[in-house]
């Protein structure tokens, strides 16, 4: 009783101990049995089939595909999150709402349906399908169409994040730059990039989580060519599907140690803006 | 963007316009590398399927979009997206509440670990969620003693979409009790009321909108879901089928007519529920409430 009167907001130590009980256990069955489950069962058939399932050369150029994706789709959707937050947060102009809903749509629209569109635009039926078949371009079940299902998927990241933190830090200290003679180009570069520079790094670190690991609209576009269209995530699912357990828990292993790097990243990066004040 | 062509009165208007946009530099450039990457990458594809659909003889279209196959496909995924939704209001808030209110050895890892759904993977949580509830895996043993299946049922697919819509409410309830106002507790106690009154009408009033948010937002995320559900899910057609999947098979006959109906009927409903988070938020805005 004494201690409810010392402190109105606490609850009775029973209470507080089932919420959190409740909490952790609801967490450990939901997040941390199914990783725990990716790691036992990778090891299962012993560390030898472990080392030759991330060795074996599928394995690698899938690992090759992912990254090679990843590399081009990162830096590009960093560009536009760039471009739009700019846009949206240092200029008033009509239709402002309606271009920030219109950047957060990929992440409304299934993956199966992002992954269709692009099948629906260049498939053999598709609007550009055949005229660019005819040039010998090919986008469907090829790295252009892993690459543009990529794009949509992860285009939203950066400018999500640098929206709401751009909007924050106001623009007074750009307008000052200006005044006092910088171009527009070393305003960008050596004020605003440093003001933004963690919740850019927040942006490009969930682009890069999720273009590794986007499944959905990847396999879609890809085909399953094995050695050549085929990326990481989808491996998995090949491995999985021919009852490979071991090799496929094995090579996704690899893409839970790049979730848990992300985590722990994303958890850094955090701890810095809430010290600057922002978020 | 010079201006060194036109009339005097062109560029005084130019300038005039600026000046209502905002003092900084770069708004063309800026703004036309947006429109010009959200054209080609978002709107032609979008505009792709209204045009294709527009193609399909409505009866056909109709006949599509409400075979019984279709139906099926969509009870089982809004089902099953609606109980994971629900699951995670629940527990959701507790998380949110543990994380903010109480302090205990690994709460930062705790905290981090939350987002999990987000950086993992869906092919790799599917497959360690088939494997942990299958009935020789660790959950799916015990729970198949008790006559409960799991994994290959609608029980499986609700279990991927609980998985995958986790982090929702727990993100955006957690700032909104972090920035509330100790006094509002306090004076509740103070007038009189016990702990859970107060928690049931001060605290929680306050924090629901944020809870309703957090909530279509794993909804949503949930309805077009695919890698996470399909290894758990026993794929049958009539019963344990998603939509998403549906889409997959259809495309995987070259059936694009039946496909694109579908898909068509996948984008309504999350722009339903994109509608429904705004009215949340201009909701949210309104009522002061954080």
């Amino acid at each position: 009783m004494s201690a409810r009167f010392a402190d109105p907001r606490g609850e009775p130590a029973w209470l507080r101990a089932l919420l959190i009980a409740a909490a952790l256990g609801f967490l450990a069955l939901f997040l941390v049995v199914p990783v725990a489950a990716v790691f036992v069962q990778a090891f299962s058939k012993g560390v030898a089939t472990y080392l030759a399932a991330i060795r074996e050369p599928m394995a690698l150029s899938a690992v090759k595909l992912t990254l090679l994706v990843a590399a081009i789709a990162v830096p590009v959707n960093t560009l536009f999150g760039l471009a739009a937050a700019w846009a949206v947060t240092r200029f008033r102009f009509r239709g402002r709402n309606l271009l920030v809903t219109l950047i957060d749509l990929p992440f409304s629209v299934s993956p199966v349906v992002s992954g269709m569109l692009f099948v629906l635009l260049f498939g053999a039926q598709g609007l550009l399908g055949p005229w660019l078949a005819e040039r010998g371009v090919r986008v469907l079940f090829a790295l252009p169409g892993i690459l543009l299902a990529t794009l949509f998927v992860t285009a939203p990241f950066v400018a999500r994040q640098l929206i709401p933190l751009m909007e924050s830090q106001g623009a007074a200290e750009e307008e000052a730059a200006l005044s006092l003679g910088a171009s527009g180009l070393q305003t960008f570069a050596w004020v605003t990039l440093p003001k933004i520079g963690w919740g850019l790094l927040y942006g490009v670190v969930l682009t890069t989580a999720r273009a590794m690991g986007e499944f959905g609209a990847v396999s879609v576009v890809s085909g399953h060519i094995r050695g050549r269209t085929n990326t990481v995530p989808l491996h998995v699912e090949i491995l999985y599907n021919e009852y490979q357990f071991a090799a496929a828990f094995a090579v996704a292993s690899l893409l839970t140690l790049t979730a848990l790097a992300t985590l722990a990243a994303q958890a850094l990066l955090a701890r810095r803006l809430a010290r600057r004040g922002v978020r | 963007m010079h201006g060194t062509w036109g009339s005097e009165s062109a560029r005084r208007s130019r300038s005039r316009r600026r000046a209502e946009r905002g003092p900084l530099p770069g708004f063309g450039l800026a703004m036309g590398t947006t429109l010009l990457y959200l054209g080609l990458l978002v709107l032609l594809p979008l505009a792709t399927v209204v045009l294709k659909s527009a193609e399909i003889p409505p009866e056909r279209l109709l006949e599509v979009v409400a075979s019984p196959r279709a139906l099926a496909s969509y009870r089982l995924t809004f089902g099953a997206a609606l109980a994971g939704a629900a699951v995670n209001l629940v527990f959701g808030l507790i998380v949110a509440w543990v994380l903010v209110r109480y302090r205990f050895p690994g709460r930062r890892l705790v905290d981090a670990l939350v987002d999990l759904p987000f950086a993992l993977p869906t092919a790799v949580a599917g497959i360690a969620l088939a494997a942990v509830y299958a009935e020789n895996g660790w959950l799916g043993a015990p729970l198949a003693a008790l006559g409960l299946k799991v994994a290959y049922t609608p029980l499986g697919v609700g279990v991927a979409l609980t998985f995958i819509g986790l982090p929702f409410v727990v993100r955006s309830v957690q700032p909104v009790l972090a920035d509330l106002d100790p006094v509002l507790e306090e004076a509740a106690a103070t007038l009189g009321g016990s702990r859970l009154q107060t928690l049931a009408r001060v605290v929680l009033p306050e924090i629901l909108p944020a809870a309703a948010t957090g909530f279509v937002l794993a909804l949503a995320r949930a309805l077009g879901e695919y890698g996470s559900v399909i290894f758990i899910a026993g794929n049958l057609p009539m019963e344990s089928e998603i939509t998403a999947l549906l889409i997959m098979v259809q495309l995987e006959q070259y059936d694009y007519a039946a496909a694109t109906g579908i898909a068509l009927v996948f984008l309504i409903a999350s722009f339903s529920l994109l509608l429904l988070l705004n009215g949340i938020a201009r909701l949210r805005r309104s009522g002061g409430a954080a």
